[in-house]
């Protein structure tokens, strides 16, 4: 064994023992926040604890995390290639897969939508409904479906920046009656959370479509990409 | 069903561990995707039902498809990453 393999071993074993000596020492919990949060549910706006939490309670928190991501996307639009968005290559050579498209899309929309609905009361929620948005919009990628909206690129990032202005608009506009920043008042609490929820829902489906359409096609054939290596090569 | 809860734990550390041991890379990403189906079990035996969905979403799915269009991007000869001569303009 190498003195490299060897250090690369014991600093692994320490970070481990390190972590597992954390958690055992964590220092007790000092308020019951579970009790915390259910006894505060009916400020909420929403039935179910944990879109309260992420929505209502730690809002900050979640709106921090989408300017993040809106973040990855516009590095991702920057790092992009100068080259022309090509669905035709981006699709399998695979009429199944376009023929089973059009009796997939309309399900995946009608989960997308109630995953979003039933955040309110039970799992679910903005950022599961995006993802299945997004799923949708790579299925149709690999189908070599093309869409204008999609490369139409003011309109793409109207869409990618509309959940995070949403956010912070309504967070804003809750000072007005001299309430904390993204403190919603209690009586329209459910609709401005379910508002957010659905621009959030849009714009977290077009940063996923987002960040797979800007990978430059798909690669061509193993075996002649080696051959062209070879060729290259002397 | 404590027994279940134990081979899913098992199954977890084994996937992994082949996912990171894969020599073929395809290998690996498709173990990575498996890992995360079970992951997602995991949670949900573990009662967060939330976690559930969004590792189903979007650690075994798209976290697989964009690892799998990485790994098609760098199956790709160096410098031809535009496309080919004859397609250009």
């Amino acid at each position: 064994m190498s003195l490299r393999t060897l250090s690369a071993a014991l600093l692994c074993i320490g970070i481990t023992v390190a972590l597992g000596w954390a958690v055992l020492d964590r220092p007790f919990p000092q308020e019951n926040v579970p009790e915390r949060v259910t006894s505060a549910m009916p400020e909420s706006g929403v039935d179910h604890p944990i879109t309260a939490v992420l929505l209502n309670f730690r809002s900050y928190d979640t709106l921090l995390e989408i300017a993040v991501l809106l973040l990855a996307v516009v590095v991702a639009l920057a790092l992009r290639e100068a080259q022309p968005d090509r669905p035709e290559q981006m699709g399998l050579e695979n009429p199944l897969l376009r023929a089973v498209m059009a009796w997939l899309l309309p399900l995946i929309l009608i989960v997308a939508g109630f995953l979003l609905w039933a955040g309110a009361y039970q799992p679910g929620g903005a950022f599961q409904a995006g993802s299945v948005l997004a799923a949708a919009g790579v299925l149709l990628r690999l189908a070599g479906v093309t869409t204008a909206w999609l490369d139409n690129a003011t309109l793409m990032r109207a869409g990618l920046a509309l959940g995070l202005l949403t956010f912070l608009g309504i967070g804003l506009l809750v000072m007005i009656p001299g309430a904390p920043f993204l403190t919603y008042p209690l009586e329209y609490a459910g609709t401005l959370i379910l508002v957010i929820e659905l621009t959030l829902t849009l714009s977290i489906g077009l940063t996923l479509i987002s960040l797979f359409r800007l990978t430059p096609p798909y690669a061509d054939d193993p075996d002649e990409a080696r051959e062209q290596e070879a060729e290259e090569t002397p | 069903m404590p027994w279940l809860d134990l081979l899913l734990g098992l199954t977890l550390v084994v996937t992994a561990a082949l996912a990171l041991a894969a020599r073929d890379m395809f290998r690996a990403v498709i173990m990575f995707i498996v890992f995360g189906l079970l992951m997602a079990l995991a949670w949900v035996r573990l009662q967060a039902p939330d976690i559930a969905l969004a590792e189903a979403a979007i650690g075994a799915g798209l976290t697989g498809v964009l690892l799998l269009d990485a790994l098609g991007y760098l199956r790709r000869p160096f410098g031809s990453r535009v496309d080919k001569p004859e397609d250009r303009p």
